[in-house]
């Protein structure tokens, strides 16, 4: 009888540590899963995502705060009053901080004093995505980088990597912050971090990101291996350029200067 | 063993009550962060880690120091070392346990700590950190109290456990290594993105983490019967001189490399942390202050006068471990932050809240090293005695 309780006990405590260590052990593993949620019929697909934003038809802030607050908006951002608890998933700069590797002292004078927008450059391989401990930031196909709010430790390690400052932590409950909340879209809670997620919601639906549309036609966006697509006219078409392009990260947004 | 945890002077039970009173209150800050977030720092969305993951980083250190004394007795048969091994591991264990709790503190999210274990990511450091973080404190676990308890009854400690220690030394270097890859490997972070910065953060550990146990050697010996012995504590002296000097010319290869190249993105951080940048600069007299402290050090420490010369040495030593900490304590990590990645001085300092929460961590560990000392100290004089 104690024998036989005994050694039920010795391997009960066996399983429990081969069920706990499984899935360390899938990780390892090479299978693949297929599994593939079906798209709506009306969702745009592409291989790539890209935008080009066409700084030439800004002049002022005042024609990038209605993009800003379109996003923030429709995304649940909320409006800190502490500068520390700021959270931003697009947002305006100088073209000093914006290409800091481009900057130089003469600089003419249109660049020097145009307002940028900055937002996730959707990397191509994005260092957020390799440092992250839970796979909460994870790319998908079509290259957009995304967050789970519900997996997401809070680690904040993906901020420290990402090399363009665009992640935002939850330092506080945003909710009472947000202005107007958007029930269509989920509202964050304390002690995760969040970011541009390229519209991924409204793109489901069929519809181009909020910042696009808000913009009268100064964001493009598109499928960079579409020939035929509207990022690729204006590539072809124009000169432009990158955020720190010798990290290799290979950054989505693209700017004609 | 653990009864002799509960067998102490009034002094002893004085100093426990303190840090459980210092604990508590960290503690409860801590319930107060839990249930805010992380806005009761000084942590922004320009600088997202600092004084907890700072502490962390230099802990680790620490506890991977606790080897110094490990290394010679198993490896080279250095015999004096088999008296003071286990205080080496059991600064380990407390360093190691106040590591995972500053990891803890400075989750936003603690509830889903073991994500990490539910969706293990090899591709991430911070996976591979906590593994041979807890590997680490596992090996110290069981091969101190083996050995001690072998010592308490006289006999020799079984053949695997020197295996254990055997493996406990390659696996030290290994924690510090991991924890600096940590940092080195992000792209846009200049200060940290130098091949040198896990060579670096060992040759500190090597300095730190002897300081602090020649430190605890002379407190044992004035507070108890046992006596860690003056050879001990000497050879533990030269090898703070040589890994804190290794760890000043390091420094000096970074400088040099950073200075020489001119690339800004790295010049910026170095520049800011010594002399400001762009009207900014708090940090400026801890960093001078870190650097002259382990100046000074070398010279008290390389010298044969000074070092033998206890009450110098002990001088010394506080000079090595302060300035280590604030070395890697404070300008580590938010001297990586600052510039921010576009280039905006943002700059950290932090808030009371955090510093209550760490210095109860703090005590944490201390709490555990006085009860695990405690037991160490009780078989030597039990030993000693018989």
């Amino acid at each position: 009888m104690e024998n036989s309780r005994r050694s039920f006990l010795k391997l009960a405590g066996i399983s429990a540590l081969g069920l706990g260590t499984k899935p360390v052990l899938n990780a390892f593993a090479s299978e693949e899963h297929k599994a593939e949620i079906q798209k709506k019929p009306e969702a745009l697909k592409a291989k790539r995502w890209a935008m080009v934003i066409d700084t030439r038809k800004f002049e002022s802030e005042e024609d990038l705060k209605p993009i800003v607050e379109a996003c923030h908006k429709i995304h649940n951002v909320p409006e800190h009053t502490t500068k520390r608890h700021e959270i931003d998933w697009i947002w305006i700069d100088e073209f000093k901080h914006v290409f800091t590797n481009q900057e130089h002292e003469f600089v003419d004078d249109r660049v020097k004093y145009l307002p940028f927008l900055v937002l996730c450059n959707h990397c191509e391989n994005p260092a957020c995505v390799r440092v992250c401990p839970t796979k909460a930031t994870f790319q998908r196909d079509d290259g957009i980088v995304l967050m789970d709010f519900h997996r997401c430790i809070g680690c904040r390690f993906c901020m420290a990597a990402c090399p363009y400052g665009s992640r935002s932590f939850n330092f506080r409950d945003p909710r009472p912050f947000i202005k107007e909340e958007n029930k269509e879209f989920p509202t964050r809670m304390r002690g995760v971090v969040e970011k541009c997620n390229f519209c991924a919601e409204r793109l489901a639906v069929g519809k181009k990101p909020a910042c696009v549309e808000a913009s009268n036609g100064a964001i493009a966006f598109g499928d960079l291996y579409d020939s035929d697509s509207e990022v690729r006219e204006l590539l072809k078409n124009n000169y432009t350029i990158r955020r720190k392009l010798e990290l290799g990260a290979g950054p989505a947004i693209y700017y004609i200067v | 063993m653990l009864e002799l945890v509960i067998k102490g002077s009034k002094k002893y039970w004085a100093l426990i009550i303190g840090l459980l009173i210092v604990m508590g209150i960290g503690f409860g800050f801590w319930l107060w962060q839990l249930s805010f977030g992380l806005g009761i720092t000084g942590m922004s969305r320009d600088v997202s880690w600092g004084f907890y993951i700072a502490q962390f980083t230099f802990l680790v250190g620490v506890a991977a120091g606790g080897v110094m004394v490990v290394l010679p007795y198993y490896l080279h048969d250095y015999k004096a070392f088999g008296r003071i091994t286990i205080l080496g591991e059991f600064l380990a264990i407390a360093a190691v346990i106040m590591c995972l709790l500053f990891i803890i503190a400075d989750l936003g999210y603690p509830m889903r700590a073991l994500n990490v274990l539910l969706y293990p990511t090899p591709g991430s450091v911070l996976f591979w950190d906590m593994i041979v973080l807890n590997v680490y404190l596992l090996l110290n676990i069981v091969v101190g109290w083996n050995v001690l308890e072998a010592e308490r009854n006289g006999i020799p400690y079984p053949g695997w456990v020197k295996v254990l220690a055997i493996f406990s030394i390659v696996w030290a270097p290994l924690i510090h290594t991991v924890t600096a890859y940590l940092y080195c490997g992000l792209p846009g972070r200049g200060f940290w993105l130098t091949a040198i910065l896990a060579p670096r953060f060992l040759a500190s550990a090597f300095a730190a983490g002897p300081a602090l146990l020649i430190l605890l050697c002379l407190i044992i010996r004035r507070v108890t019967k046992f006596d860690p012995g003056r050879e001990q504590i000497q050879s533990l002296a030269k090898i703070v001189a040589y890994a804190i000097t290794i760890n000043v010319f390091f420094f000096l290869c970074e400088i040099f490399v950073v200075f020489y190249s001119r690339i800004p993105s790295h010049m910026d951080h170095i520049r800011y942390l010594f002399f400001g940048l762009h009207g900014h600069g708090v940090l400026v007299p801890w960093m001078w202050t870190s650097i002259s402290l382990m100046v000074v050090a070398i010279g008290l420490l390389v010298v044969p006068v000074t070092r033998k010369n206890e009450a110098v040495l002990a001088v010394a030593c506080v000079a090595v471990f302060i300035g280590t900490w604030i070395d890697k304590g404070m300008g580590m990590i938010s001297g990586g932050f600052v510039p921010n990645p576009l280039h905006h001085v943002v700059e950290y300092t932090p808030t009371i809240p955090e510093i209550i929460i760490t210095l109860g961590v703090w005590a944490t560990g201390f709490f555990i090293l006085t009860l695990l000392y405690k037991i160490a100290v009780s078989v030597k004089e039990e030993v000693s005695e018989v």
